[in-house]
């Protein structure tokens, strides 16, 4: 793999049941390359999270994921409402979403505490009634 | 554990995945909040869960497990036993609650000392 490679992929807003396909697919493409399983399973799980987030919160979004032999990095972007307070919406338990998000399983307010977990950077830039950006990096150790 | 001895214990009944029933699991989970799972989910190969959607298969194949047991004869769609076959993934459907089904699975040795911190 000597130059890095790049995945962009359209987060459809619309379907809560498609919500996770584009991390399952970066899954596949990082299992083909042959990263290990935890390098793996830390990408994928900072970015399902994400993409759950983009569904949930703001219709839909833009994930591009650039793959390099040292480092992952990916990048979401959303058009949403924006996060007013940023440290607010990093605590544990702290979740904005409806009802009836979490009688599906999630909106229990650990999205973004999980990316920061997983990933080795995660950089949140937020405008209100503009947008988020959301930049995580997970390096390959 | 063999996943033959999980579907002993909980008196389950194979969705899909007859053919991986041979597989070693060492710790299991039992939550309804995906969110959860992802959270602290060592390595947990067994997800029990009272929730049906395409987001528990996910959640599941995301963290590498390799069964999803549903509580209380609740049954997945045909599209979620297509994405758990496509991933590997048993899935069965057990009469028991969820309390239930996670102590006969605790008390017949999948407890703490098989999560590791992979």
């Amino acid at each position: 793999m000597p130059e890095p490679l790049k995945f962009t992929y359209d987060i459809n807003g619309e379907n809560f049941a498609s919500a996770g396909e584009a991390s399952m697919q970066i899954k596949k493409e990082l299992r083909s390359l042959g990263f290990a399983p935890e390098t793996i399973r830390r990408v994928s799980i900072a970015m399902y999270e994400g993409e759950i987030n983009m569904v949930i919160h703001a219709g839909g979004g833009v994930a591009e994921v650039l793959v390099c032999p040292e480092k992952i990095e990916i990048t979401l972007t959303d058009h949403g409402p924006g996060i007013p307070d940023i440290d607010l919406a990093m605590q544990e338990g702290y979740s904005t979403a409806p009802d009836a998000i979490r009688s599906i399983g999630f909106g229990a307010g650990m999205g973004l505490p999980n990316m920061k977990k997983y990933t080795d950077e995660m950089i949140i830039e937020s405008e209100v009634q503009k947008g988020t950006k959301v930049f995580m990096r997970v390096d390959v150790k | 554990m063999k996943i033959e001895v999980v579907k002993q214990l909980l008196g389950a009944q194979v969705v899909c995945g007859e053919e991986h029933l041979d597989t070693d699991v060492f710790s299991a989970c039992g939550s309804d909040m995906m969110s959860d799972v992802l959270a602290y989910v060592k390595d947990q190969a067994v997800l029990l869960t009272g929730l049906v959607n395409e987001q528990v298969i996910r959640t599941a194949a995301m963290m590498d497990m390799k069964c999803i047991v549903f509580v209380r004869n609740k049954r997945p769609t045909p599209q979620m036993v297509d994405l758990a076959e496509c991933n590997g993934i048993v899935v069965m459907t057990s009469p028991l609650r969820m309390f239930e089904a996670c102590g006969k699975l605790y008390e017949g040795g999948l407890n703490r000392d098989g999560a590791t911190d992979a």
